[in-house]
């Protein structure tokens, strides 16, 4: 999966506009999410094997893969850590996020 | 066809006729036997749907929105502490506006553990959202079913068809059971505007900011407003294939009345024989049957009430620390809009005992006698 490109806020400017349902507002593409983070996992790609398993597990769907390495989407990682759990190299780390 | 069958099976014959494509399902107490035999035509091949069995109704509502989303016709029934269990999910049905049809009988909240019939089950969902049809007759529930198909699909709104449980979901009546071509052509294959597809992806009931969620309820409430209009239009055509007029509500010798009852369910049929021995002893009395109480019907219950003297309202439900609620909701329709009408709260047959006709007498009797209402409840056959 590759990291949405930035994408302009939808906005309706009455309900004539919108969808009956709450459809694909968009909204999450500038709730930048990530901000609500205390620490952040950094990963050392010397040490990645590329099996994946961080991108499978992470359930914020914030870890992509490109060239072939995960690569991590800080705009909406939460900093849970489960990817740092389940790496089997342990080449992830979490950092305290200096806000 | 005629057949002589259960309340609880005309629910599962009205399901089968509208074709649902996936039913889903608790299938212990308090099930009933509607998704029995449902299960069985699923089983036999007479209805080509998928069965989904799961562990709570709130599983069964959660699967039924899954599959109404997916553009599949759903449709699944459940009662009184199952109903309150899907309480969640029905918000979820109607806010995401999926138009999955349920059948619910009435029966009592536990505890005391009952499984009599009174109304405080669905009428504790009344905020929720969902188009709720109150059925007197097995024949009417069978041909509810169907309509609340098209109503709900034309809409985008969920419907409840609902039965009080053993007066009617257990008692056999003669039903005409429509042929399947007939059904096929009153309604026809559900085509949502959009569907969960793996070819067109898109996110369905995802975060809403306060600038978007208003609008989406304030839709809700406009399109609930056009389902009177719409119930009384698709009531027409359903009475030019099959004969029956499925309506908002059943007024049944209000003209000339003295005294009008409002009832809703089976009391409604009780009260016309109440009404009957009424005017056989002279006193002109009438019923107002309230069959669709949301959306309520206010134009045509202002109509018929604004030309009653005296109104008394049945209810076989209780708002606790309010009145009964059918009784707050006939108030607060007919107030302002119509000439200052005396309108007398009663409370009977809660727990399922019996609402008979000479209660019903006696009741148009009170109502009669006083210029004004002087108790907030009135009530019927309590052992106070
Ligand atoms: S820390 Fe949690 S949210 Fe962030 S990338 Fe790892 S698994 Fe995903
Ligand atoms: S789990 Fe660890 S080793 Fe596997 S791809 Fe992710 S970072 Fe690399």
């Amino acid at each position: 999966m590759k990291k949405k490109k930035e994408v302009k806020k939808i906005v309706f400017h009455s309900a004539k506009e919108m969808p009956l349902m709450p459809m694909s507002l968009g909204s999450m593409l500038y709730n930048k999410t990530g901000s609500w983070r205390n620490i952040k996992p950094v990963i050392d790609l010397e040490k990645c094997i590329q099996c994946g398993i961080c991108w499978k597990f992470c359930p914020d769907i914030s870890i992509y893969i490109e060239n072939e390495y995960p690569v991590i989407d800080y705009d909406y990682c939460k900093g849970c850590g489960i990817c740092a759990e389940e790496c089997p190299t342990k080449c992830i780390v979490m950092v305290e996020e200096k806000k | 066809m005629k057949k002589v069958i259960m309340g609880n099976h005309s629910l599962s014959y009205g399901a089968m006729l509208s074709r649902a494509q996936v039913i889903s399902a608790y299938p212990i107490t308090p099930q009933t036997q509607v998704v029995e035999l449902l299960s069985e035509m699923c089983a036999n091949n007479v209805l080509d749907a998928k069965f989904i069995k799961v562990e709570s109704e709130h599983s069964a509502m959660a699967s039924c929105i899954g599959a109404s989303l997916a553009g599949a016709r759903t449709f699944t029934a459940t009662s009184a502490q199952g109903l309150a269990l899907m309480h969640e999910l029905l918000h979820w049905a109607s806010g995401g506006r999926m138009p999955v049809v349920m059948g619910n009988i009435n029966r009592a909240m536990a505890p005391g553990w009952s499984i009599w019939t009174d109304q405080n089950d669905s009428l504790s969902q009344r905020d929720t959202g969902w188009i709720q049809i109150y059925c007197s007759s097995n024949q009417e529930v069978l041909d509810t079913v169907i309509q609340a198909f098209k109503v709900s699909e034309k809409i985008m709104i969920p419907s409840m068809v609902v039965l009080d449980a053993f007066v009617l979901s257990h008692t056999y009546e003669v039903v005409d059971i429509p042929d399947q071509e007939k059904v096929d052509a009153y309604l026809p294959p559900f085509k949502p505007e959009f569907t969960l597809t793996p070819d067109d992806p898109h996110a369905f009931g995802g975060l809403t900011s306060p600038e978007h969620y208003f609008e989406l309820r304030y839709m809700l409430q406009k399109d609930m407003e056009k389902v009177p209009a719409l119930i009384q239009e698709t009531a027409k055509e359903f009475e030019e294939m099959f004969g029956r007029y499925p309506g908002l509500v059943e007024a049944y010798r209000c003209e000339d009345a003295d005294v009008t009852l409002v009832t809703s369910g089976t009391v409604g049929y009780t009260a016309r024989v109440a009404v009957d021995m009424l005017r056989e002893e002279g006193i002109k009395a009438g019923n107002l049957r309230i069959k669709v109480f949301r959306p309520f019907p206010f134009e045509i219950i202002r109509k018929i009430l604004g030309e009653a003297r005296k109104v008394a309202v049945v209810d076989r439900n209780i708002s606790y620390g309010h009145h009964g609620i059918f009784y707050e909701e006939v108030k607060s329709a007919i107030y302002g809009f119509t000439k200052d009408i005396p309108i007398f709260g009663f409370i009977a047959g809660l727990g399922g005992r019996d609402i008979t006709p000479e209660d019903l007498k006696g009741i148009a009797h009170y109502a009669l006698k006083k210029d004004r209402p002087e108790e907030e409840i009135v009530w019927i056959g309590v052992k106070k």
